[in-house]
């Protein structure tokens, strides 16, 4: 059976029946994943931390070793060929691993010059890619004197100078700016326009939204649910939810609360959820048809079991409502 | 070696030749150069500073113990020619030890520069070698420049032509005997600790690798000359001492040879076990 398969499309990630477990850890981090990501799309890895992305992550960038399964990029078995593998894969860490006694310039040339491109076209890619990235004024300049945002870009720019197949971000906009962070998506957006196949990890929903053509969800070293974004959010068969917190009475728990409110009509779901603030009881309730007809209902429920409902809100469901549906928990 | 196991059962198998970068002829040995030629470049930026580091502690040790004692007469006369070769053993074995310790730590907890090398297409082992090679480099040019300063501080140095090639093959394994032993402490040991480390290891490297006194002569203090024969250094000094003076007692030249590659091929092998566990997980 051939890798490339799925109609016309070349695969440009296959993973099978992946697991990892780390030296002395008690539980696999990783428990039999499996994915495709198809050649020129946008993959999302959505999960809390801790969550197996950035072990997969690993996997697929031959930093960790597999305990068992097949992971291939762009055709490499990244455990049998790791070295062919780093060919066709560019990388960008959670964190700063620039060469700080190198220039914004030199870090993008030397990298290229690790990878065997010749030096006029490292040395006019080098330049291009600085322009791109917005980092043209300061070619000279130490990696230590730039922001996150421009560090985070220098980064994804060193990664293309070796033109991967595939670029693996992992969690490229944590700690940005809300500036930084637009900016680095609409690069991504670029990449993607460009045909570059982009696997990212990330535990903000928005961000898996808004940059990914499909979404996987992962926790505890699962695969969840692998779609489109709005399949995803289709395939919570709910068109809307009605957002409820209150302060507990006296009386009465969360979750005969919980049964109360899923027996009301007109609810489908009902899920108790975190409260930010600690006190209160959450619940988010999937509805069929309009939410706003049930705020009454649910408020007599509510003040019969002795809690006082505090905040109320209507909305349309989102890929933290899937994910909340599929684990019981909230993202963060 | 095992041969490369089957294929799980119902695992699919590529077809045809695997897709391949722009540059798939590359191979790794280019990639070691291009890393060798970025560390080279850096070094030779802070040529100076790499100097004054790498010869200031030599060339006290020679100044005070091959000058100043001898001259105000606490050293016999003939002192300055049994430390010079040793020193030059210091300076190689320091230099190169410093040289691949230090960075490695660094890289590997608080800089993670390491990774765009671990990320280069070359084999990870391959990244230590480069490593240990580059360390060596500097602790070569460490020992050399203790010539022309041993000219300088002392008047005249020991120094046979016949010998020439077998010094500098000898300076050349010492060189990669310091940078194997950093190559263990950079790797094996946790980043709070390294101080300590230093601190613990340095000192009795310094002071037991026969490099201010002729091994032979500790023979009414047995217990020292034990330790003395443990550390590699030892036979850096007294290889170096029998080459450029060949009338104070030395152990056996073909001897320092054989036991100081010994070593060099032990001391790689667990420095590269360390290196692995690092580098993968």
């Amino acid at each position: 059976m051939p890798v490339v398969a799925s109609g016309e499309t070349t695969l440009a990630v296959e993973v099978r029946d992946l697991v990892k477990r780390y030296a002395k850890a008690p539980v696999d981090s990783l428990t039999g994943v499996s994915f495709q990501v198809k050649q020129g799309e946008v993959f999302g890895f959505l999960g809390p931390n801790g969550a197996g992305k950035s072990t997969t992550i690993g996997i697929l960038t031959t930093r960790i070793r597999p305990t068992g399964g097949r992971a291939v990029v762009a055709g490499v078995d990244v455990a049998a060929d790791p070295v062919g593998a780093r060919r066709v894969l560019g990388v960008v860490p959670q964190q700063n691993n620039l060469d700080r006694s190198l220039s914004v310039r030199q870090n993008l040339i030397y990298h290229a010059s690790y990878h065997g491109v010749p030096r006029a076209t490292r040395n006019q890619l080098a330049d291009s890619l600085l322009e791109q990235f917005g980092l043209a004024d300061r070619p000279d300049g130490r990696p230590d004197d730039f922001s996150g945002g421009q560090i985070q870009r220098m980064m994804i720019a060193r990664a293309l100078m070796h033109d991967p197949a595939v670029l693996f971000l992992d969690e490229p906009s944590t700690g940005l700016d809300p500036a930084a962070r637009l900016f680095l998506w609409e690069k991504i957006a670029e990449l993607k326009e460009a045909g570059t196949t982009v696997v990212i990890t990330t535990h903000d929903m928005d961000e898996a939204a808004t940059l990914s053509d499909r979404v996987a969800i992962i926790d505890h070293g699962t695969l969840l649910a692998l779609d489109t974004p709005q399949q995803l959010v289709q395939g919570m068969h709910s068109e809307r939810t009605l957002d409820c917190t209150m302060e507990p009475g006296p009386t009465g728990d969360a979750a005969s609360l919980g049964i109360a409110l899923g027996g009301l009509a007109g609810v489908r779901a009902v899920d108790q959820l975190d409260d930010p603030a600690g006190t209160g009881w959450r619940y988010r309730i999937d509805v069929d048809g309009e939410p706003a007809p049930l705020v009454a209902p649910v408020a007599t429920v509510v003040a019969e079991t002795g809690a006082k409902l505090t905040d109320v809100r209507l909305g349309e469901p989102n890929l933290e409502d899937v994910f909340i549906h599929l684990t019981g928990r909230a993202l963060r | 070696m095992s041969a490369p196991s089957e294929p799980a059962a119902g695992v699919p198998q590529s077809v045809g030749p695997p897709t391949v970068g722009p540059v798939a002829h590359w191979g790794p040995w280019r990639t070691g150069l291009a890393i060798l030629r970025r560390d080279l470049m850096v070094t030779g930026r802070e040529f100076p500073i790499f100097l004054a580091q790498v010869i200031l502690q030599p060339l006290f040790l020679l100044f005070v113990f091959g000058k100043v004692l001898t001259e105000l007469g606490y050293a016999q006369p003939g002192y300055q020619e049994v430390l010079f070769p040793g020193l030059v053993a210091l300076a190689a074995v320091l230099t190169g030890l410093q040289s691949t310790a230090l960075p490695l730590v660094i890289e590997f907890s608080y800089s993670n520069e390491i990774e765009d090398r671990l990320l280069a297409p070359l084999p990870v082992g391959a990244v230590a070698v480069e490593k240990v090679v580059f360390a060596a480099m500097r602790g070569f040019v460490a020992a050399a420049v203790m010539f022309p300063i041993g000219v300088w501080i002392l008047g005249s140095i020991p120094w046979q032509a016949s010998t020439a090639v077998a010094v500098a093959v000898m300076m050349v394994l010492g060189s990669l005997l310091g940078a194997a032993m950093g190559l263990i402490l950079g790797t094996y040991v946790p980043p709070n600790r390294i101080n300590v480390t230093f601190a613990l290891v340095l000192t009795p490297l310094i002071f037991t690798g026969s490099s201010q006194y002729p091994w032979p002569s500790l023979d009414h203090i047995r217990w020292f000359q034990v330790v003395s024969a443990l550390n590699p250094m030892t036979y850096v000094s007294e290889g170096l001492r029998g080459l450029m003076v060949p009338s104070v007692p030395h152990i056996a030249t073909w001897a320092c040879f054989v036991v100081a590659a010994v070593y060099l091929v032990v001391l790689m092998l667990v420095g590269m076990y360390g290196f692995n566990r690092r580098a993968l997980s």
